[in-house]
């Protein structure tokens, strides 16, 4: 690398307006978000995916079920750039390379994750959490000294009334429930306003009512944003879902609407061991 | 500690340079020799009687010049109870009785001399030493003997006498003594004696006037890769400053030159393996140091920076055992060996069980934590035993060097020391692949929850794991008795080198440290020669970081997703 | 809502937009820090009247010695600043800051050096003592320019601030993290460490630098240069206080210690992770550095033992005895630790090891949150 490149590089890493923070997101021209085709990640000789090709189109809420094991994690390692995949290819809109692109980068670009173990940052507020999850700049330098624009507390304020955390706006994030953890997560996942949002268990440790407004959350977000939801809770899965993906072994068994999938007999003899 | 291993080197470079001046000191003696006994030779007095008795009961009225020549006429009578009286000339203990002027072998008791009649070589009892008087010997004299009793141990049964009277005759070489070398050669059987004689005749050979003896001399030459040939070779096909050469014959001087690249290239080829030979006993150094954490930090992810400590520890239990034993200064080191397993072991255990127990998850507190336990370790130690260094001394056996061949040595202490990194490592491959306690640990530190769960007493295994860590550490320890100086500072100057040989090979596998240690301490040799010792060990460290940039997590990592948490 | 976000944390309705109202907003809930700025003020104004206005012969009168050991210690304040805010705030364990810190150091004494001029020992204009002594012929190229003190002051800023960009550029980009990279900054002090050592550096081996004779024209052993020393470190280190407070209490700085507590979902927002980690760990670096260029001319001496590892670990236990990620616990730290060395090490020369060793035991068993979080404790027994 040449020094004038190194030093443009270093510039917009550090103090220049990060160009990909705003990148347009993704080109969805042709109604679908995210490509996956043909991924493989082995762990020491196992296969954790196993040429697994899926497709999530504009708006769409997809929830994935599986068992233990069936990659689903892993999967969501992949699109997050967590994990490289050994072979396959991994598209988000028509123009961009998942696989070329760092965590950052793919998060900029509108991908949104929630983790299964709810992960906040535990020594912040939650207005904090929030605040460090609005989209915008990301360098240092703009940080540095960056505000808050009345639109963007707006914006906070009508996130934390959506997670109803208003009561806990000034509480260390650590010290909430865990379900209110969950409901931190995902109020940070919606302060970035990404395109796309892969949403891992968010029903795990939450009241009934509580997994009730998730599920309207969820629902109410599909159309705007596309969803991809993993979770084991099949009564949650039923009242939300349109499409239903079934991962077994790495790569996909199934797919279609919930009655399609549950009377589908090789789901039956994985789920049941028939 | 590469710094000590440059130490080492130049200590290894004074040895080198007192060989050589023994030598230099050897080869003038040589020359005085020769001169004298021409000398004496010429002026012997002729009236002499020629029979050995005679000859014997001549000694004590003789001048120094005319025992002498009583000398060489005893050689040139080879009676076999010539070389006891000489021997005891040479060793200033051959005297006569003033009372009747008989020569006797004595030796000093309490009660007087206990005598032995020099010419039957019967004992003839204790006389209190007034009555008798040491037949002198000088210098000059003592030479002659000395290559005198050689000639006569030529003759001897024993290989190894044999081998020294040669060497002795080499030093101070006349024509009698060539001719009698020359004679041996055919009667030799041993090999190395036979050709260490014509090794010795040949040079003798090259200072010939006759072209075609030059000649066959460097043919004998052939093979041989004695320093001293070496030279001297190199001193033919040198030209001297006008351009000439002291060799004139051109067919010489081709052969010499062809032998002379020869052993210019099989010299620089031992020099290789000698350096491969450092490095890798640098290498069993450092593996052995790092292997004891290669347990803490890679299968219990503790780091215990008073690991040094416990090295130290182990170095100093051997200096107590030594105390403790000192007329037993063969088998101490052998007994050091468990107990500093033990010392280090137990001060192990009570680091974790008093501290690091308490600090499990948390990984740069218990490094702070042990680093306060190393200040403290040393402090100990420096109230306890001064903060000199205390002398640890190296059993005979490990002494010495094991002589491949003339340019090539392996010396005994580090054969030892690449030895013992092998035996303790495969012993600890043992302890953790073949018994409960290794599966125990293995079990611990792949999933601690599930461990607990099957009924492992996790916290009798972590001690246990620290105490095996620690108890090898100490081990480590008591071979740095060996090569290195036993202070405060010792564990210090490990630490550094230790974690980086962990780090490099890969958290977690024993053969990775094995290999990247080995492979550090090889990398280190080579640069040395280059570099410097410290340039090299900065040089090495530099690609250390940089490597670690590029493959965290070391040469073999852990894979899997439990790797990635 | 306007009641909820009325009064955030640090500075985000006010409508202060300068620099300096974001100061103002960031100092003002910083109990500690406005002790600390109180004191150091205090010491400002003091220590000058009481070493140069109060009579040698009376009580209140403090000597050079006490006026030049309360600025080495507030040196060691600075350099435990620049390790608190990469530890306590980004959850670096640096055990590599006296690398910078004698970066620092050297830069000032070749300045230093080059004022000696002829009044070394060997009368050399432009060679030191050390390079007639090792028979140099010339100046190293890497020596030229320090007679100029903008130019030394610039090395001072860009010999530590180069090489932790650099280091921290290959160790974060690869995602070297928590023990790993500890050891290898420790590495890394100690490649330096035996570098230095070295007589063909250039740098004076291991007798390094001293004899220095004035700075800037002022004699170094004059009263009044003594007191403009302390004052400049008075000023840097309240300067630097403030700086460290700004950048915490911004949003880069929250970004900071959100990395050193979910560093993953940092970067799963949007993050670059590690174009933070290595411009707080440069800046830190930096503030070594200074620390050691006010340290040097004070001391009176600089030399490679300077960057032995154990004192960069001395340092982390400074800032874990005061209270890491507070900052200001990182100076009370500093400052205790060692008023206690200078007090043992005199008083009980052997007890210091064990002091300092227990120091590092009890401090991370039983003081996970310093001296500052066991006041907190206190209070909240009470």
């Amino acid at each position: 690398m040449n020094a004038s490149a190194l030093f443009k590089q270093q510039y917009q890493r550090w103090i220049g307006p990060d160009k990909r923070s705003r990148a347009p997101g993704a080109d969805i021209s042709h109604q679908t978000i995210l490509y996956l085709e043909d991924i493989t990640v082995s762990f020491d000789g196992f296969k954790a995916l196993n040429a697994l090709t899926l497709y999530i189109n504009v708006g769409e809420l997809r929830c994935i079920i599986g068992p233990n094991g069936a990659g689903k994690t892993t999967m969501m390692d992949v699109i997050t750039g967590k994990t490289r995949p050994d072979s396959g290819s991994a598209w988000f809109g028509q123009t961009l390379n998942l696989l070329e692109l760092t965590e950052p980068e793919i998060a900029q670009a509108g991908i949104g994750r929630k983790f299964q173990k709810p992960t906040v940052f535990e020594q912040h507020s939650v207005y904090e959490n929030l605040e460090l999850s609005i989209s915008g700049h990301k360098t240092v330098w703009p940080n540095l000294h960056a505000r808050l624009s009345k639109q963007q507390r707006e914006n906070i304020d009508s996130v934390l009334e959506t997670i109803g955390l208003q009561e806990q706006v000034h509480r260390r994030a650590g010290a909430l429930s865990h379900g209110q953890k969950q409901w931190l997560e995902i109020g940070m996942l919606l302060m970035q306003d990404p395109q796309l949002l892969l949403v891992d268990e968010p029903v795990a440790g939450m009241t009934p009512q509580e997994t009730e407004r998730t599920a309207e959350l969820l629902t109410s977000l599909a159309g705007k944003h596309s969803v991809v939801v993993v979770e084991h809770d099949m009564v949650f899965v039923r009242s939300i879902a349109r499409t239903v993906t079934v991962l077994h072994e790495g790569s996909v068994l199934a797919e279609g609407s919930m009655d399609q999938v549950q009377s589908n007999p090789k789901v039956k003899e994985v789920y049941l061991g028939e | 500690m590469l710094l000590s291993t440059g130490r080492d080197i130049r200590s290894w470079l004074n040895l080198i340079a007192c060989i050589c001046f023994s030598f230099l000191a050897v080869s003038v003696q040589a020359q005085e020799v020769a001169d004298s006994s021409e000398a004496t030779a010429s002026s012997a007095s002729s009236a002499m009687a020629e029979g050995y008795d005679a000859l014997v009961m001549q000694l004590p009225a003789a001048t120094y010049s005319d025992k002498s020549e009583i000398v060489l006429k005893l050689l040139k009578l080879q009676t076999p109870a010539a070389r006891s009286v000489l021997t005891a000339f040479l060793e200033d203990s051959l005297y006569s009785r003033t009372a009747d002027g008989k020569v006797f072998i004595g030796t000093e008791a309490e009660d007087g001399l206990k005598l032995v009649d020099a010419i039957t070589l019967q004992a003839a009892g204790s006389e209190p030493v007034e009555g008798f008087e040491k037949i002198g010997t000088n210098n000059s004299l003592r030479k002659a003997l000395r290559a005198a009793v050689a000639q006569f141990d030529l003759s001897s049964e024993l290989a190894e006498k044999r081998a020294a009277a040669v060497t002795e005759m080499l030093r101070s070489l006349d024509e009698a003594s060539a001719a009698a070398l020359r004679a041996q050669l055919g009667r030799e059987t041993d090999p190395k004696i036979k050709e260490s004689i014509s090794i010795g005749l040949a040079l003798v050979d090259l200072d010939s006037s006759e072209a075609k003896t030059r000649l066959a001399a460097i043919e004998t030459l052939q093979g041989s890769m004695n320093p001293d040939v070496y030279n001297r070779l190199k001193q033919l096909v040198t030209p001297d400053e006008s351009g000439g050469y002291s060799e004139l014959d051109v067919e010489v001087r081709a052969a010499a030159l062809k032998l002379v690249t020869h052993m210019e290239s099989m010299r620089s080829l031992y020099g290789a393996g000698e350096t491969v030979f450092f490095g890798i006993s640098l290498g069993s150094v450092l593996v052995l140091s790092a292997i004891g954490l290669a347990i803490t930090f890679g299968v219990m992810g503790v780091i215990n920076m008073a690991h040094g400590e416990l090295m130290m520890l182990g170095a100093y239990t051997t200096y107590v055992i030594q105390l403790l034993m000192p007329d037993h200064i063969g088998i101490s080191v052998l007994v050091a060996i468990p107990a500093a397993f033990m010392v280090s072991g137990l001060v192990g255990v009570l680091i974790e069980r008093g501290l690091v127990r308490f600090l499990y998850g948390r990984p740069l507190e218990t490094l702070l934590a042990t680093f306060g336990v190393s200040l403290i370790l040393q402090q100990i130690v420096r109230d306890v035993f001064t903060a000199n260094n205390r002398p640890v001394q190296t059993p005979d056996w490990m002494s010495g060097s094991l002589q491949l061949n003339e340019a090539f040595a392996l010396t005994y202490n580090r054969l030892y020391v690449v030895l013992f990194t092998a035996l303790a490592f495969v012993a600890l491959l043992l302890v953790l692949k073949r018994t409960t306690l290794g599966l125990n640990v293995r079990a611990v530190a792949q999933n601690r929850a599930m461990a607990r769960a099957m009924g492992i007493r996790t916290a009798w295994v972590d001690a246990m794991t620290f105490g095996l860590g620690s108890g090898i550490a100490g081990v480590a320890g008591v071979a740095l008795s060996q090569l290195t100086n036993v202070g405060p500072n010792l564990g210090q100057q490990y630490i550094v080198d230790s974690f980086m040989v962990v780090v490099f090979g890969g958290v977690g596998n024993l053969w990775g440290t094995l290999i990247s240690g080995m492979s550090l301490g090889v990398v280190n040799k080579l640069l040395e020669p280059y570099a410097g010792a410290v340039l090299a060990k900065i040089f090495v460290l530099i690609f250390l970081i940089l490597f670690i940039q590029r493959r965290p997590r070391g040469l073999f990592p852990q894979k899997g997703r439990a790797a990635e948490g | 809502m306007t009641s909820l976000t009325g009064n955030p944390p640090a500075g985000m309705v006010l409508n202060e937009e300068s620099t300096a109202g974001r100061l103002w907003q960031a100092m003002r809930g910083d109990r500690g820090g406005q002790i600390l700025l109180g004191i150091l003020l205090l010491l400002g104004v003091a220590v000058p009247v009481l070493h140069l206005f109060v009579p040698e012969n009376s009580a209140m009168h403090l000597s050079g010695y006490t006026v030049t050991l309360l600025g080495k210690y507030l040196c060691y304040g600075l350099l435990a600043i620049a390790v608190d805010l990469v530890w306590g705030y980004c959850g670096i364990l640096s055990l590599g800051h006296a690398a910078f810190f004698s970066l620092g150091g050297y830069a000032m004494g070749m300045y230093l050096m080059r004022q000696i001029g002829t009044r070394g020992v060997y009368g050399d204009p432009v060679l030191p003592d050390f390079m007639v002594f090792l028979n140099y012929k010339e100046l190293p190229w890497f020596w030229h320019g320090f007679d100029m003190f903008w130019f030394a002051m610039i090395m001072v800023l860009l010999a530590p601030g180069l090489l932790a960009y650099a280091f921290g550029w290959l160790a974060f980009r690869s995602r070297v993290t928590g023990v790993y990279l500890s050891i290898i900054t420790q590495a890394l002090t100690y490649a330096l460490m035996l570098a230095f050592f070295r007589n063909d550096m250039g740098f004076g081996g291991n007798n390094g630098f001293t004899d220095f004779k004035d700075l800037l024209g002022f004699a170094l052993n004059n009263p009044g240069t003594r007191i403009g020393l302390f004052i400049c470190t008075v000023i840097v280190l309240a300067l630097a206080y403030m700086a460290c407070r700004y950048i915490v209490a911004s949003r880069a700085g929250r970004v900071v210690a959100a990395i050193r507590d979910a560093e993953s979902r940092t970067r799963f927002i949007g993050y670059r992770v590690e174009s933070y980690k290595v411009w707080i760990f440069t800046f830190s670096a930096v503030l070594a550095g200074i620390a050691g260029a006010l340290y040097v001319p004070q001391v009176g001496i600089i030399n490679p033992s300077e960057f032995a590892p154990i004192n960069s670990i001395e340092v982390v236990i400074w800032v874990a005895v005061g209270g890491r990620g507070t900052l200001y616990g990182a100076v009370a730290g500093a400052v205790l630790v060692n008023y206690a060395k200078t007090y043992f090490t005199a008083a009980l020369p052997e007890f210091w090891l064990y002091a300092l060793g227990a120091l590092f035991v009890l401090a991370t068993l039983f003081l996970p949150k310093g001296l500052v979080g066991l006041r907190s404790k206190v209070k909240d027994a009470v």
